[in-house]
């Protein structure tokens, strides 16, 4: 264990190392046109394992039948999916993003996988959040790494990211792993009771916290200046709803739609944090999954609500921000004895937002027959899901790729970011 | 006298000092956590008002059923009504009101609840009692321990109304009675509960090659042994393979939990019975489906297992809680949750050893911990998550607080009783609940229940009763120095004192 302690406290030097990143951001010339405008990124994490190929269905593909039985989707009758192109259609629960996709602001990139090649969640989702190659490391995550760029890079060029709080924004009472790490993070979670805090009361901590712990004192800080970001568009405390009630939703689409509401206010707001995480629960559908109606259906129309509210409600910066949905696995290709789904491999990533060029699945389909199938069981990944996000923080943030390959995600360097996600 | 390690005793090993406790417990601090370990049956709850999981169950299958066999009928209702001429025959039957009677009456509700009805009650009289306990206990460490091994087996409300309401009794009937005994008892207990083949999908999972298998085209689901595997016995690097995964799978098939219409279609034919676990079925228990079971020898961890139908199973639970993996992965846990993240090798080794040497006596492994000098040495790191801080506020402060309003506002800042994310449990390093928002929220809670504290009482004086010198200077100053009475209050709740442990 001391050995293994070690180890790791080298690895963090050597990727931390406050010299290596600055020079890392700020010698290397920019790729991306980034700093003519105000980029927004919001990482959602979907964990459990979201089946990909009940998320968009290649239709396409002979084999799917066979695997899926009556539980595969199909391009017309009662388990129609909305169609995406000849081969794929979209789960029917999202007609929203599939609205996007119309539009040309999202798309999918199918058959992706983590490098993680094994079927634990929490491991899975470990490798998937911190951005290594291999399980071993959980201290920090690619996405807090991509905020302390950030900062580098507004010391380095005042007038450009500056204005903007080099600070993550991660929703949720406890901070995901993707979003550890040394750039200070802002959370969010519904107000307990809607009282003021006292501002003496908050001073006193503040030099009580100062004095004696220093990771209270951070912790404190950020979270106090959460609540003032929020008061500044208006109401205390709280994300403004918008004055018509809505409709009555069922609790698991209000409980979506309100982070992301509370997401869209955050990111959208002029001195706000740029870079934000949010997960949601409940993916892993081991028995009647459900897909077209039923459990799977309900949390994929839940994701179409949120996805929704984040987009109106981040208004106009819609054009300038990217949104990509990911999850730690995919699941068996065949349905398993219980209509559900096991821990598989490959699945699905979405993107989408203002900036994207949508309108497309990107795929190299590695098809469903049993040879093709990895271990004979799983969709086969012909796309590391990291080179996805690094097309995405090249393109939209304006990471460069040296930085991509030893900072964010460390030992990446064969793995070429995707070109032409960002228009 | 020093309190540092009176403070350690009712805060590391216990859920925060009432008043009175520093001062009573300060002569023997190791002796009072140790006092707890000799009390065996101590975490044992026992309480008129809660119910056994298989009636809980039950009430709420059969209200379900009820209630679907209403929606039915409202159904042909409107059909009949769209359709004009249409008449219902008058033998119909879904017309016939007696369907609209459960079938058996149990003592939960008087049979005509609706399930919403019934998992609220459930669910309140469970939270009631848990918190009862864990404001009012003389021995806290017991509590500690069962919420350790709640965690360590979880299960979660999330995943539906079945779990929501076997949840506190699966706490009752498979933790409880074994924080003090056998591990592998433990293990037993949990992986053959209702509410945990419900939670991890085994009450479904058929042997492909089973009667039942060839006959519904069903098939294995293998969640449960992974999860065994993975987060119960050997931890994820504890040596198994995809194989293993499956075949242990194949292996507990036919493990499920009876259902009250098989109970009823069994009685009295011994060759059904035979084939779906026996006539003297309880609905809502566990049993063992020959039916389901997968035929044939297995491999696990490199053993083959012969069929012995449910023994199989039970052979590779006790094989896993023997196996070296299984020792360290619980020390490390234990270790971890207890002390801090990257605890000292020689702590994890101890408990590790204790764990194998006595056949996995949890007792004795509590024992190891609770003498270990590490224990007693490394400072409060750990910041108490939100359940235990609300226990702690209301043992403190004495606080009138109504167990619903404790647990959602636990629930509030992060932790809702038994609703972990997922069948890991709850994340347990140091600092995981120190998430911004959740620390400023504890701050509004703490101004929420400074107003609530007997107005006789002098926060000065109350944090010397509850602290004595284990609490900072700085902590201390900042409290003579408040504003007012409540804000005193508010610094103690704040201080890190109170939020670590």
């Amino acid at each position: 264990m001391t050995a293994c302690k070690e180890a790791h406290l080298i690895s963090r030097r050597s990727i931390l190392g406050g010299a290596v990143s600055l020079s890392l951001w700020g010698a290397l010339p920019r790729r991306s046109h980034a700093g003519s405008r105000d980029p927004r990124l919001l990482t959602v994490i979907l964990r459990g394992g979201l089946d990909g190929l009940w998320l968009a269905s290649p239709t396409g593909d002979p084999d799917l039948e066979r695997l899926r039985g009556r539980f595969a989707m199909t391009r017309s009758g009662e388990s129609a999916g909305l169609p995406l192109d000849a081969f794929f259609v979209l789960n029917p629960a999202m007609p929203y993003f599939h609205g996007l996709y119309q539009k040309r602001e999202a798309l999918i990139v199918h058959a992706v996988a983590t490098p993680y090649r094994e079927r634990s969640h929490f491991d899975g989702q470990d490798v998937l959040e911190s951005g290594l190659p291999s399980v071993g490391r959980v201290e920090d995550g690619w996405l807090n790494r991509a905020v302390s760029g950030l900062a580098v890079e507004a010391k380095a060029n005042p007038g450009g990211l500056a204005k903007a709080s080099p600070k993550g924004l991660a929703m949720g009472a406890v901070v995901p792993l993707v979003m550890r790490g040394p750039a200070s993070v802002l959370t969010w979670i519904p107000q307990t009771f809607g009282i003021p805090l006292r501002e003496s009361t908050i001073a006193r901590l503040t030099d009580l916290y100062a004095e004696t712990d220093p990771g209270l004192a951070k912790a404190f800080a950020d979270g106090i200046a959460l609540d003032k970001v929020a008061t500044a568009g208006g109401t205390a405390g709280v994300p403004s709803k918008l004055p018509t009630p809505a409709p009555p939703q069922p609790p698991l689409v209000r409980e979506f739609v309100d982070t992301a509401e509370a997401a869209a206010r955050f990111l959208g707001s002029a001195d706000g944090p740029r870079i934000g995480v949010l997960s949601y629960n409940g993916w892993d559908t081991h028995a009647n999954a459900g897909a077209i109606k039923g459990q799977l259906a309900n949390r994929l129309g839940g994701l179409d609500a949120a996805i929704k509210a984040f987009a109106e409600g981040i208004g106009p910066a819609w054009k300038d921000t990217v949104v990509v949905i990911v999850t730690e696995f995919g699941r068996t290709a065949r349905i398993n004895g219980t209509e559900g789904t096991d821990h598989g491999t490959a699945t699905a990533a979405l993107i989408m937002g203002g900036g994207v060029k949508g309108g497309r699945v990107v795929a190299d389909w590695p098809g469903l027959s049993e040879k093709a199938l990895h271990q004979a069981r799983d969709l086969r990944p012909t796309r590391d899901l990291r080179s996805v996000l690094k097309g995405v923080l090249r393109d939209h943030i304006g990471i460069p790729d040296r930085a991509l390959a030893e900072v964010v995600f460390p030992s990446s360097g064969s793995v070429i970011a995707l070109d032409g996600l960002i228009a | 006298m020093t309190h540092r390690e009176a403070s350690i005793a009712l805060r590391r090993f216990g859920l925060g000092p009432r008043r009175g406790d520093l001062a009573r417990i300060a002569g023997d601090p190791r002796g009072y956590v140790l006092a707890a370990i000799g009390n065996r049956q101590g975490a044992i709850v026992e309480d008129a008002e809660l119910e056994p999981s298989h009636l809980s169950f039950l009430a709420l299958r059969t209200a379900q059923r009820d209630q679907r066999t209403a929606r039915n009928m409202l159904l042909e209702v409107g059909k009949d009504a769209a359709a004009p001429g249409a008449k219902s025959p008058p033998g119909s039957e879904a017309a016939k009101p007696d369907t609209l009677k459960p079938v058996a009456p149990t003592s939960i509700g008087d049979g005509s609840a609706k399930p919403g009805e019934i998992r609220r009650e459930v669910f309140r009289e469970e939270i009631r009692a848990r918190l009862e306990r864990a404001v009012t206990t003389d021995q806290p460490f017991l509590e500690r321990l069962v919420y350790f091994w709640s965690n360590h087996f979880c299960v979660s409300v999330i995943k539906g109304p079945l779990v929501r309401v076997m949840a506190g009794a699966f706490e009752r009937e498979a933790i409880r009675p074994h924080v003090l005994g056998r591990f592998g008892d433990m293990l037993k207990a949990v992986e053959q509960h209702p509410a945990m083949l419900v939670y991890l999908d085994n009450a479904q999972s058929i042997g492909p090659n089973s009667p039942a298998g060839r006959n519904r085209g069903k098939g294995l689901n293998e969640n449960l042994a992974r999860e065994i595997l993975e987060l119960h016995t050997l931890g994820v690097a504890g040596g198994y393979t995809q194989a293993d995964v499956t075949n242990f799978a194949s292996i507990i098939t036919g493990w499920s939990v009876a259902d009250p219409q098989l109970a009823a279609g069994v009685a009295g034919n011994p060759r059904l019975a035979a084939k779906f676990g026996g006539e003297d079925l309880v609905p809502g228990r566990f049993v063992f489906t020959p039916n389901r079971h997968e035929p044939g020898a297995l491999t696990v961890l490199g053993k083959r297992y012969e069929d012995r139908g449910i023994r199989t199973g039970e052979d590779v639970l006790g094989d896993l809680a023997r196996h070296p993996s299984t020792a360290r992965h619980i020390a490390m846990k234990l270790a971890r949750h207890f002390v801090a993240d990257n605890p000292p090798a020689e702590l994890v080794d101890r408990l590790a050893k204790t764990f194998r040497s006595t056949d996995g006596d949890l007792a004795a492994v509590a024992r190891a911990l609770a003498t270990s000098p590490e224990c007693w040495a490394v400072a409060p790191r750990k910041v108490v998550p939100p359940h235990d801080f609300v226990v702690s506020l209301i043992r403190a402060f004495d606080l009138k607080m109504r167990p619903p309003e404790a647990i959602r506002i636990a629930a509030a800042i992060g932790q809702p009783l038994w609703g972990p994310p997922s069948p890991k449990g709850w994340p347990d390093d140091d600092d995981a609940w120190m998430g911004p928002a959740a620390v400023r929220e504890r701050l509004r809670i703490a101004e929420r229940v400074a107003r609530d504290v007997d107005r006789k009482l002098d926060p000065r004086a109350v944090a010397t009763d509850l602290f004595g010198d284990a609490l900072s200077d700085a902590a201390r100053l900042a409290i003579e120095r408040a504003e007012a009475r409540e804000q005193g209050f508010e610094l103690l709740v704040m201080s890190p004192e109170f939020l670590r442990r």
